[in-house]
């Protein structure tokens, strides 16, 4: 058996002793330092690109991102300097720079309070907004609230799907998720799992139904009931979580900590509920 | 250059051999010594060789100025037990105003491969890759057949080595961007640590070095470190290849001392030979697109090495000089510089990919007093969280206009991109 090794570390002033291999931002967490991250997500491998988790480290030039860099032994950080602050209110102006305000973006709307960033800072130029892509049945694509946290793309490749449809393609302020050649979703790779919704932190992936709902402002979280099950289409049992709006499914997630899925689903589970709603009535034939 | 200065061409071949010998043919390699440095590093321990790198202080030519013994060694002690180890050679030179691996690879391009065929050795690689920037495909051919000359040479010394050539974009030229486009990936700039050295290349041991570093490292073989340690100063031995361009008579690649005061290299009559019409000398950006506006007050007092220039706040770089003259705008120049960087961000991390249109934007509506607060607030960001290199020193050469008003204060009827 393996002997777990500890590393011991100080986070702004307090020592503190972790196993190795955690990274900075759970090290941090354990001294009850929350850490902002925009990119990060439990279920995917850091993807590093969003910036908001920099902290700073004593020898080091840069400020580190604490969501993948390793704890090593007599590491000093501060989670908190002005350097720190600054960055991070950086990256939230920078990306609010290139979206309209009525974004559905909790998390970055979240670190903007926090950091009392001025959307309009860096609101010099060319923005992402851009039209909305409405070309299937199941989800909608609205780049115009893209972050490029590249979770749909990890988590469509190696850290899930493994189906590997989308990709970023193109530089600078012009790099994008693609779905090769800028297809529409039927005509390309996408097999409609729908795991890239499930991780997207914006708007910008988003079921047909609650965006159709979220249109006609009848989208109303508080009034969403939701309902454990197991999903009745093949063996593996997958469970689901139903999210019901006035009597009617409108969407499907999965628990991130379910053994089975852990939290991805394909697309019979995530999109094939509307047989539990069907007009029966009219299926009779009567 | 002055006689104190003048070096003889090691870098660069002598004109002599040039003229007796082709650039890819056994007798240039003899005729270089080439074979001798070959015979020497074949001749000696790992141990041994490494100790040699170290004792001829040998530092990265590619910008980083990194010494090379410590990327030996740790290539050397990586645990590799069963794995493969590799070696790369740098040929993507991208930065702007650089172009000495270009002349370099096509004057003499068996003093890099020699090079590249001792780092091997010297720590253990078991395949050995150029990755060369598109631009000069033209050398892929002479750098296939300059490694073959190599490899008659020392019949022991073969190991595969492959050409892939770059695809142009700049970001390429990061080292473990350029191991990503090698595995055939989007040329992204992975996070570090891990170094290249312990996970590099397919996450392997790999020792990556710069075409010029890999030549210095043939002459140390050749000449052993007492004799490479000749020229140049204590704390930065060797020569160093410069790109002058700009406002001068005599643009191109010339091979000086470490420690040689900057207006010998611009004014010497083997170098660059002086100013272009007699013209006044404005500024010299120093590095590359991510490097550093000196003032010619600066120009004159400054000797090129790393201590000597960090008083300026400036760094040798890749060893580019663009010489500017008074009557060019040095607004305008950053405004292309700021295009350069928007146009070549990859766009993986927040503050590189928007900060960097943004600073463009910035530089294309408003003044540089206008906006020199957010300017400065920007830069921070991007030098403090970028990713890689490109966004951390985007705006180095932007920033050091900005402290040097005199630069560009006095532009002030320029309009738009002037102040």
């Amino acid at each position: 058996m393996e002997i777990e090794e500890s590393r011991q570390l100080t986070i702004d002033g307090e020592v503190c002793q972790v196993p190795a291999g955690t990274t900075l931002r759970e090290a941090c967490l354990q001294v009850g330092k929350e850490i902002p991250a925009l990119c990060w997500h439990e279920r995917l491998t850091p993807a590093n690109t969003c910036r908001a988790c920099v902290v700073e480290l004593e020898g080091s030039r840069t400020l580190v991102s604490s969501c993948s860099r390793m704890v090593e032994d007599g590491m000093v950080v501060h989670t908190d300097t002005p350097r720190v602050l600054h960055a991070r209110k950086g990256v939230a102006e920078l990306l609010l720079s290139t979206m309209m305000d009525d974004v559905n973006a909790p998390e970055l709307q979240k670190l903007a309070q926090a950091t009392e960033a001025d959307p309009a800072h860096f609101r010099v130029g060319e923005t992402l907004v851009q039209p909305i892509r409405d070309d299937n049945d199941l989800y909608v694509r609205d780049y115009s609230q893209c972050i490029l946290c590249y979770r749909c793309v990890a988590v469509c490749g190696e850290d899930a799907q493994n189906t590997f449809a989308i990709h970023v393609a193109g530089r600078g302020l012009q790099a994008h998720i693609d779905t090769g050649f800028d297809r529409s979703l039927p005509d390309s790779d996408c097999v409609f799992c729908g795991n890239c919704v499930q991780v997207c932190p914006t708007g910008a992936l988003i079921g047909k139904t609650e965006w159709s709902l979220r249109q006609e402002n009848e989208w109303d979280e508080k009034k969403i009931q939701v309902t454990e099950t197991t999903c009745s289409y093949c063996g593996v049992g997958c469970s689901l979580d139903l999210h019901v709006l006035n009597g009617r499914i409108v969407k499907v997630t999965s628990p991130y900590n379910h053994p089975v899925t852990q939290g991805m689903l394909c697309v019979k589970g995530r999109y094939g509920y509307e047989y539990v709603q069907a007009d029966v009535a009219h299926l009779q034939g009567s | 250059m002055s006689p104190q200065h003048r070096v003889p061409q090691r870098l660069l071949p002598d004109p002599k051999i040039v003229a007796q010998s082709g650039p890819i043919s056994p007798q240039r390699l003899q005729l270089r010594g080439l074979d001798q440095a070959l015979r020497r590093a074949w001749g000696m321990t790992v141990t041994r060789m490494i100790q040699e790198v170290q004792a001829s202080g040998i530092l990265g030519r590619g910008g980083a100025a990194f010494p090379a013994s410590v990327k030996w060694q740790s290539v050397r002690d990586a645990d590799a037990a069963g794995k493969l180890k590799y070696g790369v050679m740098n040929a993507d030179e991208s930065e702007p105003g650089t172009f000495k691996d270009r002349v370099l690879l096509e004057t003499d391009p068996l003093l890099p491969l020699t090079g590249l065929a001792i780092a091997a050795r010297g720590v253990g690689a078991d395949k050995v890759y150029v990755y060369l920037r598109g631009e000069y495909r033209h050398l892929l051919l002479p750098i296939q057949r300059a490694w073959e000359v190599v490899e008659g040479t020392v019949p022991e010394a073969v190991i595969p080595l492959e050409v892939r050539l770059g695809g142009g974009a700049y970001i390429a030229g990061e080292e473990t961007a350029l191991f990503n486009s090698i595995e055939g990936k989007r040329p992204e700039p992975r996070l570090k640590p891990p170094f290249p050295t312990v996970k590099g290349l397919f996450s392997q041991p790999t020792l990556i070095h710069n075409v010029e570093t890999l030549a210095n490292i043939a002459l140390a073989f050749r000449d052993g470190a007492g004799p490479f340690r000749k020229y140049g100063s204590a704390s930065t031995p060797g020569t160093k290849l410069v790109s002058i361009s700009g406002r001068v008579n005599r643009p191109g690649v010339y091979e000086v001392p470490f420690g040689i005061p900057l207006t010998e290299i611009i004014e010497g009559e083997d170098t660059a030979q002086g100013m272009q019409n007699g013209q006044r000398l404005q500024a010299v950006l120093l590095g590359g697109a991510a490097g550093t506006f000196l003032t010619s007050l600066e120009v004159a007092e400054a000797a090129y090495d790393y201590p000597a220039l960090r008083r300026f706040g400036a760094s040798i770089g890749s060893g580019a000089l663009v010489v500017f003259g008074e009557t060019d705008s040095l607004p305008e120049v950053a405004q292309t510089l700021a295009n350069f960087f928007a146009e070549e961000s990859c766009g993986q991390c927040v503050p590189c990919r928007i900060g960097t249109v943004r600073i463009k934007e910035m530089l294309e509506q408003f003044s540089l007093s206008e906006r020199q607060v957010d300017l400065r607030d920007l830069a921070q960001t991007m030098r403090d969280a970028s990713i890689c290199g490109l966004g951390q020193s985007a705006t180095t050469a932007l920033m050091s206009l900005l402290d040097r008003p005199v630069l560009w204060s006095k532009n002030v009827d320029r309009g738009k991109g002037a102040v």
